[in-house]
């Protein structure tokens, strides 16, 4: 497993030297494409404030109130029991419905238990290794005129539940147990 | 959905508040976490330019394609409906790419014209063919490679190593990815041995 944190290590900067080379060489004006490119990301960021204004008071207020702990006081038994910290149901369950709300729930998590904690790390992966099943469905049907979804729906929603077993896994195996 | 989620968390909290006599803390929070959200998103404005400014220079220097030709054979055997030369395969190979590459804007359009060239290639039926469904199966797994978002995440509340997820996220990805594949095929099956 050590070496899973070596390539997160070198993955990046690698990744980066390569495609500079190789964009010079292939002739690619490469300030100008990255600076073109770089646009896009302020238009997200900016984008992405509402989604998060909402949805971080929605789980402030939650937390706030002694809500949350008495629902994950609810549920933390049965969730110890098979390995899962209750912290990340909420998550695990937005996950598959919103992209910007469950980025408002990690932000949220890693900044309660902070970024190197366990549920830090798995809202991490978490948050990368499943997609937005229904956003992915709604727009790709809609925009074709799909009716009739077939098993689509079913497949993609157990799609996700196999990333988050595999995503609680792996940061167990990865980093040790919560 | 979201709406119901949403309006839930913030009504049982103020429900609760009104119980538990934590109206003083809700207060507060709502505040706070307008105020967290926003610069939150500053804090994101920093990686997700540079990593999408690295992006466009792959797209450009066409390592995109590259990498779509590298995958075709194995694309090729999960979408045995579609003629390896067709366009619908180029497209989806590109969004495949696009996705690994966190170029969430570029992906949705590559998607589409997927979508279209999938459902042509169905007859222009509008129920969901094998591929459509394997094609989103794919996609709702995730083939993140580089996480932007979480890693700027990480690194605006001070992690010690903000990219030591980039490893077990792709690992965990993969696994998706297969099951998804899998799940897939089963339901294919299924489906094939009803009718």
């Amino acid at each position: 497993m050590e070496i899973v944190s070596a390539v997160s290590l070198w993955l990046i900067p690698i990744l980066i030297g390569f495609i500079l080379i190789y964009g010079t060489l292939k002739k690619v004006p490469t300030y100008e494409s990255f600076t073109e490119g770089g646009k896009e990301g302020i238009k997200i960021a900016v984008s992405i404030i509402p989604f998060l204004v909402g949805m971080l008071v929605a789980i402030s207020v939650f937390r706030a109130s002694g809500a949350l702990e008495y629902f994950m006081d609810l549920i933390r038994p049965g969730l110890y029991a098979i390995g899962v910290p209750p912290d990340i149901v909420p998550l695990a369950i937005i996950r598959p419905i919103s992209g910007t709300a469950a980025l408002g729930m990690t932000s949220d998590l890693i900044a309660v238990h902070g970024p190197d904690s366990f549920i830090g790390r798995l809202a991490s992966v978490l948050q990368g290794s499943t997609d937005t099943t229904f956003y992915v469905l709604t727009v790709y049907f809609g925009a074709v005129g799909i009716k009739k979804m077939g098993d689509a729906l079913k497949v993609g929603l157990l799609a996700d539940l196999a990333g988050i077993i595999a995503s609680i896994v792996i940061v167990t195996l990865v980093f040790g147990n919560m | 959905m979201v709406n119901i989620i949403w309006v839930m968390l913030t009504a049982i909290g103020i429900v609760f508040a009104m119980i538990n006599g934590t109206m003083n803390e809700v207060n507060e929070a709502i505040f706070n976490g307008a105020k967290e959200a926003v610069t939150l998103c500053i804090g994101l404005i920093s990686i997700l330019v540079f990593w999408l400014g690295m992006m466009r220079i792959a797209e450009d220097a066409g390592l995109l394609k590259i990498l779509a030709s590298l995958f075709r054979p194995i694309v090729k055997k999960l979408f045995p409906e579609v003629p390896g030369d067709h366009p619908a395969m180029g497209y989806m190979l590109s969004n495949m790419m696009a996705n690994m590459f966190g170029l969430g804007n570029a992906a949705t359009p590559l998607g589409i014209k997927a979508m279209e060239e999938l459902k042509q290639l169905n007859g222009g039926k509008n129920e969901a063919s094998r591929s459509m469904i394997t094609f989103l199966a794919i996609n709702t797994s995730s083939l993140t490679l580089i996480p932007t978002t979480v890693i700027a995440i990480r690194m605006n509340y001070n992690s010690a190593s903000p990219t030591d997820i980039v490893g077990p996220t792709l690992v965990a990805t993969f696994c998706s990815t297969l099951a998804a594949i899998m799940i897939d095929r089963y339901f294919y099956y299924r489906r094939t041995r009803k009718g």
